[in-house]
């Protein structure tokens, strides 16, 4: 009935949203959180491996993702507060310090 | 087809008459111990408590409740309707799913998760959700400031609840609730016998992840109103507080699970103490005499019928307790024993643990809010490390040598661990009694 | 069939979410409806039989990172970011390369299974008592095989604390 094409199908289609986000928003916290939903993405696709070949290597790699994902999201929202108490404002446009 | 639909739910039906009955029951719970936590601090106070309302109060929480209801539902008006709406339901749904993996005896349990420990602290986690999102959509300072200041000092105690709940782990070596009490039966031990700072970790922990007295700097009257509750009235008060007496019940619950042998009766394997069975019976048998005897003294004639009502219901439940003891074996009464009398052990003691409760909040100070972060990150997490690295060694050191232990007795690797613990935690306290009190900033929130 | 309905009930709520996310104007609302989104994946792991990831998604992602985010937006005050324009000036042509991205990925994965009629990419294929008792065997690997990126990411983990305090002090 489900075979590994739907969990892929599914997983594509959130990345591509979070790509979407990325690249589309002004608002470096809501890039951030479209970041998330690629990393969740490609956890959906690692799991569903790891229960097609019976092998838990896979959700053991996701675990290790969840873990990064948490050390980027606090070192990134560091980063937006600094910023933030610089420059008075979260738009990516207006970070623009090192332009010409 | 029908028939098809019928087999597939009918392995789920006796969870979900367990879970109704939950949904249905905890909101009046939660009234009583709103009730119990008046009469207990009347009772410290030299005071009687609410008296008026039923015989000796005990129709309080009910007036309480339809007061609550039908009071005015006010909404700021620049506040941000949706979120003001769901935060209140938020923080109650993570309340009652933890219930939905906690064992209340040896049969009442929804979901025998195989990671049901772990559930539990999850679901706790996500409670923080409806704390700050209230604060946030009140759109005052008051709330928000106490809703910042109530989500940090729960994740901070979560840190140091999860770990003193590891060290009981690493004792039972499961993660599922019902497995923990059925390895405490198989080792003719309480938890709390082998990893007692464990259980003290755990305990202050617990107090400070419940917003309670000593730590509820963000929720008393005297310092921001009512922290992220200031907004909320009537009914969405209620939710907020039944929520928080939900999360005391779940965490009291975890606390009887991990260290206090559940649902289990003292020295459940020694025969010689068997009579300790009659026991739920007798107490039973003791509130009714009590409630019949104080009866006829109530001043008002509805007052002496409740009592008399009061007095029937617990005579009920001692019969309801004790059927089933005095049933012959292998009878269909007879199996219901373990559920009927597992079940009133396990209420006793969360109700000791809950007792505890309102006895700190009424006997000590508060705790102001940095003094609070403080015993949380130095004192409490560092100890809880300690702990871990305590259990472990108590473990190895009291298994068979054939085994790959030590082979040392129990009470002798438990108390060389638990005095290694505490030298750890007077050292941790000397070493912080000295710094001083931090400048008033006005950015130290 | 009721693995069925769950992946789809949990795989659309993810997927309406995502959308949510990141079409939201408010950042609250955004971080809210990223918490239904994450609740759906770890639904979905759930329902993969992965039972102790479906546990430190809601522990780690939802009960951590997500108090973080509402955290840091309450700390940066959004009114001012919520009445400008949302979207950059180059959203037409992003969007434009993202879904062509997208339908390439989505190409390679139909053309692989096409005229495979092998049971293998049935995902029922391997039975789920392969993967049970779940929290053992990931304990077991973890522990054994998988030793040296586990202490890695804990020091990781350590770098990004005080990485992160660094960052967000005052005074450095």
């Amino acid at each position: 009935m489900l075979s590994i094409t739907h969990y892929l199908v599914l997983s594509l289609a959130l990345f591509t949203i979070g790509v979407i986000g990325v690249v589309t928003r002004r608002n470096v916290i809501i890039i951030l959180m479209s970041i998330e939903l690629i990393l969740n993405a490609v956890n959906i696709n690692l799991v569903a491996f790891s229960r097609l070949f019976g092998d838990v290597s896979g959700q053991v790699f996701a675990i290790f993702i969840i873990t990064d994902a948490a050390a980027e999201a606090a070192i990134g929202l560091g980063i937006i507060i600094a910023f933030f108490r610089n420059r008075e404002t979260v738009l990516a446009d207006e970070m623009d310090l090192l332009k010409w | 087809m029908l028939q098809e639909l019928y087999e597939f739910f009918k392995p789920h039906l006796l969870p979900l008459l367990y879970a109704a009955v939950i949904v249905l029951v905890l909101p009046l719970l939660a009234g009583y111990v709103v009730l119990l936590e008046r009469k207990v601090m009347a009772d410290m106070q030299a005071r009687l408590g609410p008296m008026r309302v039923g015989p000796h109060g005990l129709l309080q929480p009910i007036a309480d409740a339809l007061k609550l209801l039908i009071k005015e539902d006010i909404i700021p008006e620049s506040s941000d309707k949706w979120i003001f709406w769901m935060a209140p339901l938020l923080s109650v749904t993570a309340g009652m799913l933890a219930m939905a993996a906690l064992p209340f005896g040896p049969v009442f349990q929804i979901a025998e998760l195989n990671v049901g420990l772990l559930f539990i602290l999850g679901i706790s986690s996500m409670g923080i959700f409806g704390i700050v999102l209230g604060g946030w959509a009140s759109n005052s300072h008051y709330s928000l400031l106490g809703a910042m200041r109530s989500s940090a000092q729960l994740v901070s105690y979560e840190t140091a609840a999860g770990m003193a709940v590891v060290s009981a782990v690493i004792l039972g070596g499961t993660l599922s609730t019902r497995g923990l009490v059925e390895i405490q039966a198989q080792k003719h031990v309480w938890f709390f016998f082998l990893a007692p700072i464990g259980f003290f970790l755990y305990l202050v922990a617990s107090i400070a992840e419940t917003n309670r007295a000593p730590f509820d700097m963000p929720e008393a009257e005297s310092e921001l109103v009512a922290g992220y509750m200031t907004e909320y009235s009537g009914f969405r008060w209620a939710l907020y507080f039944l929520a928080e007496y939900t999360n005391m019940i779940v965490v009291a619950s975890l606390a009887t699970i991990l260290f206090f042998g559940g649902w289990l009766r003292p020295f459940p394997n020694v025969h010689a103490l068997n009579f300790l069975d009659y026991l739920p019976m007798l107490l039973m048998l003791l509130v009714a005499g009590y409630s019949l005897y104080r009866a006829p003294k109530q001043p008002v004639a509805i007052q002496k019928m409740v009592m008399a009502a009061v007095a029937g219901l617990c005579f009920l439940l001692a019969v309801a307790l004790a059927l089933p003891q005095f049933a012959p074996a292998g009878t269909l009464l007879a199996s219901m024993k373990p559920g009927l009398h597992g079940a009133f052990w396990f209420l006793l003691k969360v109700g000791i643990y809950l007792y505890t409760f309102l006895w700190l909040r009424f006997t000590l100070p508060r705790y102001r809010f940095d003094q609070l972060m403080k015993l949380g990150w130095h004192f409490l997490i560092p100890v809880s490390i300690v702990n871990v690295f305590g259990v472990g060694i108590t473990v190895y050191l009291s298994r068979s040598t054939d085994e790959g232990g030590m082979g040392w007795s129990v009470a002798a690797a438990v108390a060389l661990t638990s005095v290694v613990t505490l030298l750890a935690a007077a050292w941790l306290a000397k070493k912080g009694e000295h710094e001083p009190a931090p400048p008033a900033t006005p950015e130290s929130v | 069939m009721f693995d069925v309905i769950t992946f789809y009930f949990f795989g659309g709520l993810a997927v309406v979410s995502a959308i949510l996310v990141v079409t939201a104007r408010n950042a609250v609302h955004s971080a809210i409806f990223l918490v239904t989104a994450l609740l759906a994946t770890a639904g979905i792991f759930l329902q993969l039989h992965a039972e102790f990831l479906f546990i430190v998604q809601v522990i780690l992602y939802v009960g951590g990172i997500m108090v973080l985010f509402v955290f840091v937006i309450m700390l940066v005050n959004l009114d001012v970011a919520a009445r400008q324009t949302q979207f950059n000036r180059m959203w037409p042509f992003a969007l434009l390369l993202a879904l062509i991205v997208s339908g390439q990925i989505y190409a390679v994965v139909h053309y692989a299974q096409k005229g495979i009629s092998d049971p293998l990419f049935q995902v029922v294929a391997a039975p789920a008592s392969a993967l049970e008792p779940n929290s053992e065997l990931i304990g077991q690997s973890l522990f054994t095989q998988y030793m040296l990126p586990f202490e890695i990411a804990s020091i990781m983990l350590l770098v990004a604390m005080i990485g992160a305090v660094v960052m967000a002090k005052r005074k450095v």
